[in-house]
């Protein structure tokens, strides 16, 4: 397959999964923004989707004050947000367009028409349908295209190439929205344990839809501890950072080349760092920075896939290539 | 303009119906309106889902429209249709051979039939093409050629496109349409069926390998997906198989084309190319083209991968060579043309600008390299300040227009605001030359859908329909 297809085919996925990951991010801020009643704390919350996705320093450029009206603009809808949902819808759907001989009509129709609806978003239309309400279309609208691409396309380096996008995001989201207790401070230290903490920690579940699994899994209260096991270390959580590297790893084997091998040395090393690990180790080295280091090496990883599938400027052939005419 | 001089496809001069539109005008008669509206909805519906859109130029980048499709068809009988496409082969073996020749031995302009000057400084003549053989001497490809209908009934070509002509994934998309809408139609007569043109272009490239490439890799080339065709190369490589490629994905090392691909490089045997002659090298021809791959004209030139079309076949589709046409089919092939030619002034000849200048309210004058239906100038249409303004650029250089008698196209009941009504349209057929020539029955009809316009193109307001060829 060529190379810039890959490519596109890897980008598109995570435009996707990227727009469904906002919406997720979002709709938690909301809700825990709901929970409390000062209004200065509920504008409190705002800083947490800002500071998980990194886009707090651009959103300060463009913005004196944090609070909801101004962040779900920012992230929802703002055109000039190369990360806001809607520059993802764009974005997936231009990628869709450059890749139509490949991927199948189904999944075109879907993009497509995701993009024809969010075109016409704006913030009036967004509160009249409701903000929950259209956080639930992002996320149908993603599911709807994951269940589309996988009961149409072929089994072939298209579909693992967009199944490595999917994964290589999702890994990296959920890594930082287990981290948002790290930036979203409690009241006081009396609250730690308390309601709000307990609120906190089930928004995280909730926001990578595992607060059902936990129940299941640990029929137990909720822990800081256990949520980490459930979301890091467990390899039958859908949104776990072991489920997503298992498939990174597994899909990075099967595509192999010439060229590949550092990639998948880098995740098989991460993948099984993940099997292995403990939540023990974790938290006693601080969550935070763990975390941290996961998204560094999950970045480095991104790099290497790039030199070695989508650049392909092949070394056997580099040489000739370049010689003058 | 007397709107009783147009043919009209649908309906005798009295009104009744012409006998190969029966079918359809009993389905018009017998289905209440409120089930044509629908379908017509539907229809509309579809194609936006699909995304068949194509973008126009000179409108904000990114700007994609959908061309407005037209569910009554354009019927054709077989009969004439049979006439048609033998005129069709005649003539696109002429150009083939004309192509041949210019390169070569340069016979038909040592024999005085063809202007030499006209040919050796025309614009899109290639000298870097001289004495460069291509696989089977075939030079065109795909070819559309334009056709339209006077008031005498009689197929006119109006123009050959021998570069990169579009528009066959319309036909193709019109044609699923219809049969989405009207299977009753299709199961009452016998519609020549056009589903298999990708087969056979896939065909016409494999065939035109180099030789000795037995399983020759193909792809096809599109100068990325803001082009105003996108789409219909996007749909062709999906149809065909193949991979869908821009220049950045292609290299020459050696004289030889390769793919980037995932898994390393990937050697390129025939490359069906919807970009332009002056883009394809930067080395060769338009060095800033951000489009092309450096070194592609030298590994084609060595015969080491076929471009279809080949570089140079504007030579001989250009409006100022078109009258020529007629002379080449009698000189190559020793037969008379099936296919008139429209009356074409040349302005560059004293005489003719002359009658063209005091002519100008009754013509059509395009320039001699212009195409899309940009830069026209319709006559009878055009106000006293157009046609002053046209003829400044007439005079500045009138040897780059030409012009034609404005013909009565014929015209095809179509649905608009105020319900049926006749509008004019063209015919489209894209034929394909390999081991021997080869189409699929019909072709694009285009349709002007302003009431009274006769520019067809999509570009400026034209809209498509179905062709059908009825046994």
């Amino acid at each position: 397959m060529l190379s810039r297809t890959a490519s596109t085919l890897y980008w598109m996925s995570r435009n996707v999964e990227r727009a469904e990951n906002t919406a997720r991010i979002l709709d938690v801020a909301y809700r825990m923004s709901l929970l409390t009643k000062d209004p200065h704390l509920q504008d409190q919350e705002w800083f947490a989707p800002l500071n998980i996705t990194g886009t707090l320093f651009p959103f300060s450029g463009r913005h004196s004050i944090v609070n909801s009206k101004e962040v779900l603009h920012f992230m929802a809808l703002d055109a000039e947000n190369p990360s806001s949902i809607y520059n993802c819808a764009k974005q997936a759907r231009e990628n869709a367009r450059a890749v139509r001989g490949t991927i199948t009509s189904e999944m075109w129709e879907v993009l497509n028409g995701t993009w024809l609806e969010m075109q016409n978003m704006d913030e009036d239309r967004l509160y009249a349908r409701g903000i929950s309400s259209f956080f639930e279309w992002v996320k149908e609208r993603s599911h709807l295209f994951r269940g589309v691409t996988f009961g149409t396309i072929r089994r072939d380096e298209a579909f693992q190439f967009h199944r490595i996008g999917t994964y290589m995001e999702r890994a990296d989201n959920t890594a930082r929205m287990l981290d948002v207790k790290y930036h979203v401070l409690l009241p006081s230290v009396e609250d730690v344990g308390g309601a709000v903490d307990y609120y906190q920690w089930s928004a995280v579940l909730r926001s990578v839809s595992a607060f059902e699994s936990y129940r299941k899994v640990y029929r137990d209260v909720i822990t800081p501890l256990k949520v980490a096991e459930l979301l890091v270390l467990r390899d039958d959580i859908p949104r776990s950072l072991r489920f997503c590297f298992q498939e990174i790893y597994e899909i990075l084997c099967k595509v192999q080349n010439a060229t590949s091998f550092e990639a998948t040395r880098q995740a098989g090393e991460i993948f099984a760092a993940l099997q292995f690990g403990t939540v023990q180790n974790i938290f006693s080295s601080g969550l935070h920075e763990y975390l941290t280091a996961f998204l560094d090496s999950t970045h480095r990883l991104g790099g290497e896939i790039d030199k070695s599938f989508f650049e392909s400027t092949v070394p056997v052939l580099a040489t000739n290539a370049a010689q003058p005419s | 303009m007397k709107p009783k001089t147009f043919f009209n496809e649908m309906f005798e001069d009295d009104g009744t119906v012409r006998s190969h539109y029966g079918a359809f005008e009993d389905w018009l008669k017998n289905t209440p309106p409120e089930k044509i509206t629908q379908n017509r909805q539907a229809a509309d519906l579809l194609f936006h889902r699909v995304g068949i859109t194509f973008a126009v130029y000179g409108e904000a980048t990114g700007t994609e429209r959908l061309i407005p499709f037209d569910i009554v068809p354009h019927v054709i009988p077989a009969a004439q249709w049979d006439k048609i496409s033998a005129g069709l082969t005649q003539r696109v073996t002429a150009l083939n051979a004309f192509l041949h020749d210019v390169y070569h031995e340069q016979k038909i302009l040592k024999a005085g039939k063809v202007p030499a000057d006209k040919v050796i400084e025309n614009s899109q003549f290639r000298p870097e093409m001289i004495g460069v053989d291509v696989p089977g001497g075939i030079y065109a490809h795909v070819a559309g050629i334009d056709l339209v209908k006077d008031s005498d009934g009689e197929y006119y070509v109006l123009e050959d496109n021998l570069r990169t002509p579009s528009g066959v994934s319309y036909l193709l998309e019109n044609r699923k349409m219809m049969m989405r809408l009207f299977p009753e139609l299709f199961a009452a007569q016998r519609i020549r069926p056009v589903d298999h043109y990708p087969d056979l272009l896939l065909e016409t490239l494999r065939n035109a390998a180099p030789v000795g490439i037995d399983n020759p890799t193909i792809v096809l080339m599109t100068p990325g997906h803001f082009n105003s065709a996108y789409f219909e190369h996007a749909f062709l490589a999906q149809q065909m198989g193949v991979e869908l490629v821009e220049g950045i994905d292609l290299f020459v090392a050696d004289n030889t084309v390769f793919m980037r691909t995932t898994q390393g490089p990937k050697k390129v045997d025939v490359i069906y190319r919807r970009i332009d002659d002056d883009f394809i090298d930067p080395e060769a021809f338009r060095p800033d083209s951000m489009l092309g791959v450096p070194g592609l004209m030298r590994a084609f030139k060595a015969g080491r991968v076929t471009l279809a079309n080949a570089v140079g076949t504007g030579v001989a589709d250009d409006k100022s060579l078109y009258p020529y046409v007629p002379e080449m089919i009698r000189f190559y092939l020793g037969e008379e043309p099936i296919l008139k030619n429209v009356h074409t002034y040349q302005l560059g000849n004293k005489a003719d600008l002359n009658y063209v200048l005091a002519h100008m309210e009754e013509l059509v004058i395009k320039e001699a390299q212009g195409s899309g239906g940009y830069g026209m100038l319709v006559g009878p249409h055009s106000t006293k300040d157009e046609r002053e303004r046209y003829k400044q650029r007439l005079l500045d250089a009138p040897e780059r227009f030409i012009a034609q008698p404005t013909l009565a196209l014929s015209v095809c009941p179509t649905f608009t605001d105020k319900g049926l009504a006749p509008r004019h349209i063209d015919l489209r057929p894209y034929v394909l030359s390999g081991r021997g020539v080869n189409f699929v029955p019909g072709g694009l009809t285009r349709v002007a859908l302003r009431e009274g316009s006769l520019v067809v193109n999509s570009s400026q307001g034209g809209g498509v329909k179905d062709t059908w060829i009825v046994d």
